[in-house]
């Protein structure tokens, strides 16, 4: 799915990377808890998040995150929306809740970049 | 291997002031772009840039003043951060995840999940750590560029 087609299901309004429309994305990781995208999101997935400060930019970032939606309709200030740019990584704004943002892209085809949370990803943790 | 065996492979040095919140995150950036002009393959920049930025946030959560110090070898990449605070009473604690002593401030920011030493660590070929109560908090990361 591309971004344009993302932005249509979640009738987001693209507040950075109207150039990279026709980017192609397959997976997604939710959470407002940056310390939990570290520890498992993946690299080329859609960061959907409520968390409005620019850690959500740096955070997708270091994980190479193909593109951040917030979602509640959250205002972003000037900072988080100059981080973007600079850090090239498109961003979109939803006036859904994080469920209602999940459950459209993911009845339109979109997947977990991981489905679960697995024993061994802990034990590797520790 | 101690850090006068590797001072000559310094790539970049970052001063880090505790609760400086609006920036967090600043160092993992310029150190991953640094990193990206070497050629080293993204998925190791990727974990090199996870556990800078778990030790930023540390060091901006916890600690009065730090330094993050990235050096390139030939063979791995050595993330060293070094901090002035309150140091960690129970280490083994503290690498436990879920265990936090967080407060509101660094919440609102996304993080004091207590997952930030246990990422550091996954997220290492080798960890060390140690730690005076009082006095300060040393991490020292190795990531071979042939490794996990």
């Amino acid at each position: 799915m591309t971004l344009g087609e993302i932005r249509d299901i979640l009738d987001a309004e693209v507040i950075v990377g109207k150039d990279k429309l026709d980017l192609e994305i397959h997976t997604a990781f939710g959470a407002d808890l940056m310390s939990d995208v570290l520890a498992f999101a993946r690299s080329g997935c859609l960061l959907i998040t409520g968390l409005s400060n620019p850690q959500s930019v740096r955070t997708a970032y270091a994980l190479d995150i193909a593109a951040i939606a917030v979602c509640r309709g959250k205002a972003l200030s000037e900072k988080f929306i100059e981080i973007a740019r600079e850090l090239g990584i498109p961003v979109l704004v939803t006036r859904y809740i994080m469920f209602e943002t999940c459950g459209r892209l993911f009845q339109a085809g979109i997947t977990g970049c991981i489905r679960e949370v697995h024993l061994e990803d802990k034990q590797r943790a520790q | 291997m101690r850090s006068e065996d590797y001072e000559e492979y310094l790539e970049c040095s970052y001063e880090i002031e505790g609760r400086d919140f609006i920036d967090a995150g600043i160092v993992s950036s310029q150190i991953k772009k640094g990193l990206k002009s070497k050629g080293i393959p993204e998925s190791i920049i990727r974990r090199i840039a996870v556990l800078t930025f778990e030790a930023e946030i540390n060091i901006i959560s916890y600690a009065h003043q730090g330094t993050i110090r990235c050096y390139v070898l030939p063979d791995s990449v050595i993330i060293e951060a070094k901090d002035i605070g309150p140091g960690i009473e129970d280490i083994e604690l503290a690498q436990q995840e879920g265990y936090s002593t967080a407060d509101d401030a660094i919440r609102e920011m996304g993080f004091g999940a207590g997952m930030g030493l246990a990422n550091i660590r996954k997220s290492s070929d080798t960890f060390e750590i140690s730690s005076v109560p009082g006095e300060g908090t040393y991490l020292k990361c190795v990531i071979l560029l042939n490794g996990k």
